[in-house]
């Protein structure tokens, strides 16, 4: 559960702490775009270093690696699941007419999967630095002056504040499963996905009735009850958010350029070289 | 025997939860663990079945450390019973629940079946067999936590905070059930905050504050000093406050036991007629 780890925000004061969450997610909405572009395998290298001088300005690299460490499963899942289906359905590769043959056609199947991969590790990458950075507060705050309605605003915030709350409690259920002789690290991958089970029933079970719990305690607390709330606090932007904004739109600028003019060999074409 | 030698734990986050723990808890032996919040009780006994393992140090299980083995092969020996029972109920009936740890240490069906009824029996939950956990009241369901730990009939018994949410009927049943247990040789390890239950048990107390121990031996002795229990932030028992601001007419201040005080009035009264 150590990936949700990644996403807990800590009070710390830096730089990156101190951006207005709305261009941090602006920056991080860019990178994800860019991803998403992106299928070739250099240039989602290139991606993932663009995050690394936020993490250590905001000296987050502890949580942040271990968000990594975290997204790893998943990762190996993805890559896995990228081999099997490129190699039953090669027909999805364009350099590939038929079935994968050569060691030129497995290399590129390698470096496809590796890229998917990637791409993943990328997107965990960008978000976890936005979630270890951005208070739930300051989260909240930037919704609502972005004209999100409070309700929505509410349950999002709600939402991001018990991923700590939930990945504690993961941990003590999991502790309590195997007090009772589960072994998550047993058996095949079929049976380690099903160790899951007694997990996360307990987990989604506790979740609803702790929401239903929360819903009944703000009404009691008259929630809703006024029309128009005001902010003690307001987000205004400054100089760094501002630079912030360029280095954002300049980065997509560049990244749409490459993508549609600019070839990007693949790792394979080059090695051939 | 489990032997706790220079016990030192700190959690990932850098809280320093344990500081030098030496303990030991013979066969057969009763033990309450006491203290406020944060003393590192739970921790302590999550090393028991190895569900934390020493940062420095050693937690020795019938001469085994519990760094060699892993959780499920201490749990077999070592049941643990935690606080929430809805940490760990996921089945569909009460019976599969019961039977789940059963399947994980590998009985036998036949022994299996056996070991169900006798569990249910025990814990008064027969009739409810083939009803969710999930449809059951709050004792119930703690009942069935307790029943899916001890079928399979460990020899050391772990309970955290037993008495939690529990009527004063149940409580006193539970009381019943944990002196029969520990009169059936087993060791039974108790982590509470409730002096009253353990007043009436009379068991061996550790008083922990800050991650060290503050004081050990009977409950008689220990929870009738009011310096000691000051310190562990909790309060002597009703009876022992009585006593205590009785102590200027000579009154002994040492009475945890509803009985012995009853005598010990009783006895003056008499006196003075």
């Amino acid at each position: 559960m150590s990936v949700f780890e990644g996403f807990k925000f800590r009070k710390v004061s830096s730089v990156v702490h101190n951006l207005d969450p709305r261009i941090k997610f602006l920056f991080v909405t860019v990178l994800f775009v860019m991803a998403i572009l992106f299928t070739n395998l250099l240039a989602l290298v290139v991606l993932f270093f663009v995050p690394l001088p936020f993490v250590f300005m905001a000296r987050v690299n502890r949580q942040w690696l271990r968000s990594l460490r975290g997204a790893a499963f998943l990762a190996i899942f993805i890559f896995a699941t990228n081999l099997i289906f490129g190699y039953f359905y090669p027909a999805s590769f364009q350099q590939i007419s038929g079935s994968v043959d050569t060691l030129a056609e497995y290399l590129i199947l390698l470096e496809r999967a590796a890229a998917m991969t990637l791409r993943f590790v990328v997107l965990i990458a960008s978000f976890s630095v936005f979630f270890l950075t951005t208070s739930p507060d300051h989260l909240g705050l930037a919704l609502q002056q972005s004209h999100i309605p409070y309700e929505f605003c509410f349950a999002f915030t709600t939402a991001v504040r018990f991923v700590p709350v939930l990945a504690d409690e993961a941990q003590t259920i999991m502790d309590a499963q195997k007090a009772r002789g589960l072994e998550l690290e047993r058996g095949n991958f079929l049976k380690r996905v099903r160790n899951y089970i007694p997990i996360l029933i307990p987990l989604i079970v506790n979740a609803i009735r702790r929401s239903l719990e929360l819903a009944e305690a703000m009404e009691s607390r008259a929630w809703g009850a006024s029309e128009k709330r005001t902010n003690l606090y307001t987000l205004k932007l400054r100089r760094a958010d501002y630079i912030l904004v360029v280095v954002s739109v300049l980065m997509l600028a560049l990244a749409v350029y490459v993508w549609l003019y600019v070839p990007v060999p693949s790792l394979t074409e080059l090695l051939s070289l | 025997m489990i032997e706790v030698k220079d016990l030192h734990f700190t959690y990932s986050t850098g809280i320093e939860a344990l500081k030098g723990i030496n303990l030991t808890v013979d066969d057969g032996e009763f033990l309450a663990v006491m203290g406020q919040n944060g003393a590192g009780k739970t921790t302590l006994v999550k090393h028991f079945n190895g569900l934390l393992k020493p940062t420095k140090g050693e937690v020795l299980v019938d001469g085994v450390s519990t760094r060699d083995v892993s959780v499920a092969k201490l749990s077999r020996n070592v049941g643990f019973v935690f606080q929430n029972p809805d940490h760990q109920l996921f089945s569909e009936t009460v019976e599969d629940e019961i039977a789940f740890a059963l399947k994980n240490f590998g009985f036998e069906e036949a022994v299996r079946e056996k070991q169900v009824d006798w569990a249910l029996n025990l814990l008064d939950v027969a009739k409810y067999r083939k009803t969710s956990p999930f449809m059951l009241s709050g004792g119930e369901r703690k009942r069935v936590a307790l029943a899916s730990i001890l079928a399979w009939d460990p020899q050391v018994i772990i309970l955290d905070e037993p008495t939690i949410g529990q009527d004063h009927q149940q409580k006193e049943k539970l009381q019943q059930f944990i002196l029969q247990l520990n009169a059936q040789k087993k060791t039974v390890v108790v982590v509470t905050h409730d002096v009253e239950f353990v007043a009436e048990c009379n068991p061996r107390v550790i008083l922990m504050s800050q991650g060290k121990i503050l004081a050990e031996g009977m409950a008689k002795k220990v929870l009738t000093n009011p310096k000691l229990v000051a310190q562990a932030s909790i309060v002597p028992p009703q009876i022992t406050q009585i006593f205590l601001e009785l102590a200027d007419l000579g009154l002994p201040t040492d009475v945890i036991d509803v009985h012995e005080a009853t005598k010990i009035l009783l006895g003056r009264l008499r006196e003075r007629q």
